[in-house]
């Protein structure tokens, strides 16, 4: 009886109706998008296959294997996957990433200090030091990134003297205008011990906090661990770096008649580029500390100076803790930022993955799909990397749900 | 016969008063404080009294006789030259020598009215919109007005149509190019991004998906890609043969970049609506173009503003990268006029210039934004 009650309904519904239905219109728009942007794929593709053809550019990832054939800038990259110009596409690649990391790497380092730093700076109740924060902000924050690079670029390799007159630092590190000279240390049979025991002791002081930070929560009693800490990570590779006899030495540099011999040379190109990203990073990062800390009651640091904490406890105790929930968030968007605008090293000729592999490469095999599809793939597995970073970040700073 | 006689007021010590009371409680209040005040003194001593006397007290002026709306103003007899500007502070003479390629690039001499009516029509457009404000048809004019603006605009700049000499677009360069990037840029990217901000909040799956997936790729990697992708690879997606204009190649690339960002910037706006607004525009059966155009947007939009113009300003700087695909902007103007062997050697003068120009731009542009948070933050005042 139901069951024909429903038919009926069914059958009598008009042509008009069926127009108005939201379910039919839903299905009818996502089939009509679908249709649209595999036509418009198809169409691109087909496109791309017919003049990749007619050009006589060649397909696929073969180009890889060849003869890279052109010098690269000498840094990290390059010593550490031992390049020379036999070496092939792939390898420029490594070199490439390498270099990205690294830049990305100390970047993120120098910059969170130098944000953090800037950020407490600018609330500070001493006026001059705050508007001396503020007025780096505003000078940093609103000069083009590629701009700051170019323009330290240029007065580094303008201001640094001749090879020949290289400054020296007590005859261990030297700078001109090639860039800044370090001892280059050379590890010997068993410096792998000492690594593993830095790691063994950050592991253990990770368990000791745990372990007192338990009693502390437990019984009320504090115990100060810092000393035991150094002693753990800085004592116990001390300790297997004497026993092995000191596996460790280091090259200088030395000034010959032309040039520097030796060391390790860091090139301008790649002291241009890190601090002229972490200059403009960090006033983003000082903006994002500074609005953690604001957001931070008043009460908070009332209630801990009521209870009797001394400045510096209610500061670390209670008011970082809150004001890095806020801020640590755009902090790491800031990082993601800094990782993406190093490849407008592309400009100065640091060999990162868009200057040696996006740029030289490109512009000699021609791949550009293949080429840059790999580059936009690193990029991805990077962003990827540090949105899963935040994720996890933001799950453990959430406020526990009572 | 007064018991107690009224004391006179004694002066409040000297170091409750005035400037030392000011000193004390915002410089030295402290030992560390004290320290910390006198190293930033010394940081200024050594960094500002060296970069005023490269900029200004030893800089070279000596431009020759230069007429400014029609007063003929003489700074030297001669213009200096290379040779004897100096090389200890900075050579005005040379940024003097190349104003016009800063501004206009390689756009012929004889037409340089054009790109100047073209600011002179933006600044127009500008008081315009601010005189209609209280005008009843004022959404009328504004409309018309946008839809006239970039066409008549691009006639003025790019010629032809029988009407003016054709200039091609690989002869703009300089502010123009800078100016002409970031407008477009903006104005084609925020229609996208507002589809693909309501793309991703849509219920249709397919829809939404593809919408997530665009801009979540485009967030996720650098700026430098996607304009390699314009450049190189762009042409081949399209019919053979159809090797098309460099800059339109590049403001497609941007212009797709910066509508993921817009997506964004609107998104965070359509997630503040209340679900309420939503539910009372389908209640009184509003389609969903009408509710979304009527409703949502006008409000959304409203609160994402000050968000708007920072993602513009980002937008703003980012149009430096063009240089990288061989566009002559503002400053690719510095390496490329610092290879004339009459001027070697004066890049940093050049940095220096692109550099104030560029951090007015974007520091009003900041303070206007900053202005617009202000005054669309009425809500939540306590």
């Amino acid at each position: 009886m139901k069951q024909q009650n429903i038919l009926s309904q069914v059958k009598s519904l008009t042509f008009r109706e069926i127009l108005y239905n939201n379910e039919v219109r839903a299905f009818f728009f996502q089939v009509a998008t679908f249709l649209l942007i595999f036509g418009l794929f198809y169409t691109i593709i087909g496109n791309l296959f017919d003049n990749i053809e007619a050009r006589g550019i060649h397909t696929g990832f073969s180009f890889l294997k060849n003869r890279a054939g052109f010098d690269i800038l000498p840094f990290l990259g390059n010593y550490l996957q031992d390049y020379t110009p036999e070496s092939s596409n792939l390898t420029v690649f490594y070199v490439g990433l390498i270099n990205t990391l690294v830049v990305a790497f100390i970047g993120i380092i120098i910059t969170t200090f130098l944000g953090l730093f800037i950020g407490i700076a600018r609330l500070s109740n001493n006026y001059l030091i705050a508007k001396l924060a503020g007025g780096y902000i505003e000078l940093f924050r609103n000069v083009p990134v590629l701009l700051q690079i170019f323009f330290w670029y240029n007065i580094f390799i303008n201001i640094f003297p001749h090879p020949k007159k290289s400054l020296s630092f007590f005859d261990v590190v030297f700078l001109n205008q090639r860039g800044l000279y370090l001892p280059k240390p050379i590890l010997e049979n068993g410096f792998l011990l000492v690594i593993i025991a830095f790691v063994v002791g950050i592991i253990l002081t990770v368990f000791m906090k745990r372990y007192f930070n338990k009693k502390h929560d437990e019984t009320g009693v504090h115990t100060r661990t810092l000393g035991y800490s150094t002693l753990l990570i800085l004592g116990l590779p001390a300790v297997f770096f004497l026993l092995l006899g000191s596996p460790l030495h280091f090259d200088f540099a030395v000034l010959g008649k032309f040039n520097l011999n030796g060391g390790m040379q860091i090139v301008p190109e790649f002291i241009a580029l890190t601090f002229a990203l972490s200059v403009y990073t960090a006033t983003y990062i000082a903006e994002a500390i500074r609005s953690g800390i604001e957001a931070v009651d008043k009460g908070q640091k009332e209630a801990a100076a009521a209870i009797g904490l001394t400045q510096t406890q209610s500061l670390k105790l209670i008011v970082m803790p809150q004001a890095l929930r806020v801020a640590i968030p755009p902090t790491i968007n800031q990082y993601l930022n800094l990782t993406k605008n190093s490849s407008l090293a592309t400009a100065i000729g640091y060999p990162e993955l868009m200057s040696s592999f996006g740029g030289t490469v490109l512009n000699q095999v021609g791949q550009a799909v293949e080429i840059l599809g790999m580059a936009m793939l690193v990029y991805l597995v990077i962003s990827l990397c540090i949105s899963l970073l935040l994720n996890f970040v933001n799950k453990r700073m959430a406020i526990p749900e009572r | 016969m007064a018991v107690n006689e009224l004391q006179s007021t004694r002066k409040p010590p000297i170091f409750q008063i005035g400037a030392i009371l000011w000193l004390r409680t915002n410089l030295f209040s402290s030992w560390v404080n004290g320290l910390l005040t006198l190293a930033s003194l010394y940081l200024l001593y050594i960094s500002i009294p060296p970069l005023l006397d490269w900029m200004v007290l030893s800089a070279n002026f000596n431009f020759g006789t230069v007429n400014i709306l029609g007063f003929e103003i003489k700074f030297s007899e001669v213009m200096a030259d290379n040779q004897n500007c100096g090389r200890e502070a900075a050579c005005w003479p040379y940024i003097y020598e190349k104003l016009y390629m800063y501004i206009y690039g390689f756009y012929p001499r004889e037409e340089s009215w054009r790109p100047d009516t073209v600011y002179g029509l933006t600044a127009l457009l500008f008081v315009i919109v601010r005189l209609v404000r209280n005008y009843k048809y004022k959404n009328r004019v504004i409309l018309s007005l946008i839809v006239a603006y970039p066409i008549v605009s691009y006639i003025l700049l790019a010629g032809g149509f029988g009407l003016l000499p054709v200039v091609e677009t690989h002869r703009w360069g300089g502010l123009l190019l800078t100016l002409v990037i970031a407008s477009v840029g903006i104005i084609v990217s925020f229609p996208i991004g507002v589809v693909l901000a309501l793309g991703r909040r849509s219920d249709l799956r397919v829809i939404k998906l593809f919408s997530t997936l665009f801009i979540e790729f485009i967030r996720a990697v650098p700026l430098i890609t996607i304009l390699f992708m314009a450049s190189f690879v762009l042409p081949l997606f399209l019919e053979s043969g159809n090797n098309f204009d460099k800059l339109l190649r590049a403001l497609i690339g941007i212009a797709l970049f910066q509508a993921a960002y817009f997506a964004e910037v609107v998104r965070g706006g359509l997630q503040a609506i209340p679900k309420g607004q939503y539910e009372a525009a389908d209640a009184i059966g509003l389609s969903y173009l009408q509710k979304n155009a009527l409703i949502i947007l006008p409000q959304a939009l409203k609160i994402s503003i000050p968000n708007i113009v920072g993602s513009s300003i980002s937008l703003f700087k980012d149009t430096t990268l063009v240089l990288i695909i061989g566009l002559m902007d503002m400053l690719a103007m510095v390496n490329m006029t610092s290879q004339d062997p009459y001027w070697l050697g004066r890049e940093t003068e050049g940095y220096v210039f692109v550099t104030m120009v560029m951090w007015v731009i974007l520091y009003s542009m900041s303070r206007y934004s900053r202005k617009l948070e202000i005054r669309f933050n009425t809500e939540n005042k306590n």
